[in-house]
């Protein structure tokens, strides 16, 4: 399934790299990255493939990235890509 | 493809415009239900609510949290007990209501709705037994909501019942008095009632349902607010664009989530209701988006030509976003959950009577109104039979959710708590009785369908 990964928060070292490391580990693809760094906030939209039968549940990736968002002091969001599928698209 | 653009809005109106999926309600049929024995009956019922609806509640939490939607409500609606119950040796349906109260707590739910009776055209020995039970069953229940429905197009207005249904609001009060008479928010007096809405304290699971089914309601007035307030000085052509837009978007999401729902529970889909349901909170109201139209306050004239378009484009916008629409579908009116409907009856620009008008253009009726404790049976009963006469007439749902809190007075608040809100005392204007009126009884004879004027 395809997610939507959502970041804002202040901008510091690192960011991607927790990211991506933590998708990494738990086998999920990064499909396309959109960021940009409006006055010292970061903002961040991912676009990432989980595999539909794999070990990690879609809630666990969610309890995981926003732990490690909040020690990094970010709001982290993972959502299934079809809310904005449905929403934007006929 | 969708772009950050859609993204960024989607999650902007989850979080700032307070866009959310009101209710997964899972209607239950309790028609196999039936036995002589009431402990029976009840046992029954108890077994088969907690066997359909056992996953209920986390699939809904799992479908929130993968989707970022908040899905503010589970509930349960039941086969109206006076038809599930009719066969019971017994003179009291409290028992059932306390069966039912139990089966929600015991698979968590918000509310479950269905002590109800369909009585537009005469009472079973069944529905006598029901509503004469609604007091007691209120009082000694928490999460059970009732409703009566006593007037249709098709067969007029049954104004024995509408007698009765003020005498039963103000005997609810009273046993209900110490939570402010709370009991009376778990009632609704229906004309036309649906029998696929998943909002209460209306909702039962119609006769002619399946076995089981997913009704959602889905909500979002702060959305349609936020989307008016860049159309300063546009034309009504194009604020009904733009709420259709709104509410087509709105919509698809709680198809997603009905859709979702349905598959992971293994029942149907039933229906996607389209209120606009509003909350007590700063930005979820149903007023201010008349207001953002250009009304200085919420019952100033204008004001019901203002919601007529509202409902209306709601209607046109989610028409086409769910593949079956069904429920009470547009916008609602409920003043103790609505901030701008209390705040404009605060400032006396909303009357009872503005209220009345306002319900022959909106989804449904008289909604979430306080009103003085001493208030008679009879002019409750007027209230009644007026808003149900409006139904009637104009072929729509309407109902009466009035609340007689004992001991309040005009210019006194009172407090509900959670989506329930919190309301100023309404005063009724009219000091003169209906008490005659109502005594006579009968029925209103079914409405001619033709010579509209």
């Amino acid at each position: 399934m395809k997610l939507v990964v959502t970041i804002v928060g202040k901008d510091r070292v690192g960011i991607i790299a927790m990211t991506s490391q933590l998708l990494a580990e738990n086998d999920v693809n990064i499909l396309s990255i959109n960021q940009n760094i409006m006055d010292g906030f970061f903002n961040m939209v991912m676009i990432a493939e989980m595999p539909e039968h794999g070990s990690m549940r879609l809630t666990d990736l969610q309890k995981n990235l926003k732990a490690k968002g909040e020690e990094m002091g970010l709001d982290i969001k993972v959502q299934h890509q079809d809310i904005f599928n449905v929403m934007h698209n006929i | 493809m969708i772009t950050v653009d859609d993204i960024i809005e989607t999650n902007r109106m989850i979080t700032e415009n307070k866009l959310d999926v009101r209710t997964i309600t899972m209607g239950i049929s309790l028609r196999d239900c039936s036995h002589p024995n009431i402990d029976q009956f009840c046992q029954n019922v108890y077994d088969k609510i907690t066997r359909s609806a056992e996953f209920l509640v986390k699939t809904g939490e799992d479908i929130e949290a993968e989707y970022g939607i908040p899905i503010i409500h589970k509930r349960i609606s039941v086969t109206p007990i006076a038809i599930a119950a009719d066969s019971c040796h017994t003179d009291s349906f409290v028992p059932v209501a306390e069966a039912l109260d139990r089966a929600g707590k015991a698979v968590g739910v918000n509310f479950i709705g269905g002590f109800s009776a369909l009585v537009e055209k005469g009472f079973t020995h069944g529905d006598e037994i029901l509503i004469k039970s609604i007091p007691q069953a209120m009082a000694t229940t928490d999460i059970v909501c009732s409703s009566v429905n006593l007037g249709s197009t098709k067969a007029g207005i049954n104004m024995d019942c509408v007698r009765d249904m003020g005498e039963i609001i103000k005997r609810t009060a009273e046993l209900t008095r110490d939570s402010q008479a709370l009991g009376c928010a778990k009632i609704v007096v229906f004309c036309n009632a649906p029998g696929d809405n998943p909002f209460m304290a209306g909702a039962f699971h119609g006769v002619s349902e399946g076995d089981r089914v997913i009704n959602v309601g889905v909500s979002g007035p702060g959305v349609v607010k936020h989307a008016l307030e860049d159309l300063k000085g546009a034309d009504c052509a194009e604020i009904a664009e733009t709420i259709k837009k709104t509410a087509f978007k709105i919509t698809r999401v709680g198809q997603l989530v009905a859709r979702e729902a349905a598959k992971r529970l293994g029942v149907p889909f039933g229906i996607i209701d389209l209120s606009l349901a509003p909350t007590a909170d700063v930005g979820d109201s149903v007023a201010r988006i008349l207001e953002e139209m250009g009304l200085e306050s919420c019952g100033a004239p204008g004001t019901t030509a203002a919601l007529a378009m509202l409902n209306d484009a709601v209607k046109k916008g989610g028409l086409m976003a769910s593949s079956h629409v069904g429920g009470l579908s547009g916008a609602f009116i409920p003043v103790s959950e609505d901030e701008g409907m209390i705040s404009a009856v605060q400032k006396g620009s909303l009357s009872i009577e503005k209220l009345e008008a306002m319900t022959c253009v909106c989804s449904v009726g008289l909604d979430m109104i306080a009103i003085e404790g001493d208030t008679s049976a009879a002019t409750i009963s007027g209230i009644i039979a007026d808003e149900a006469a409006i139904g009637m007439i104009n072929n729509k749902t309407t109902a009466v959710r009035v609340i007689p809190v004992p001991g309040k007075k005009v210019g006194d608040v009172v407090e509900f708590g959670g989506l329930l809100g919190y309301c100023p005392i309404v005063p009724v204007r009219s000091q003169y009785s209906s008490a005659a009126f109502i005594a006579r009884g009968g029925r209103i004879p079914a409405p001619v369908r033709s010579l509209t004027n």
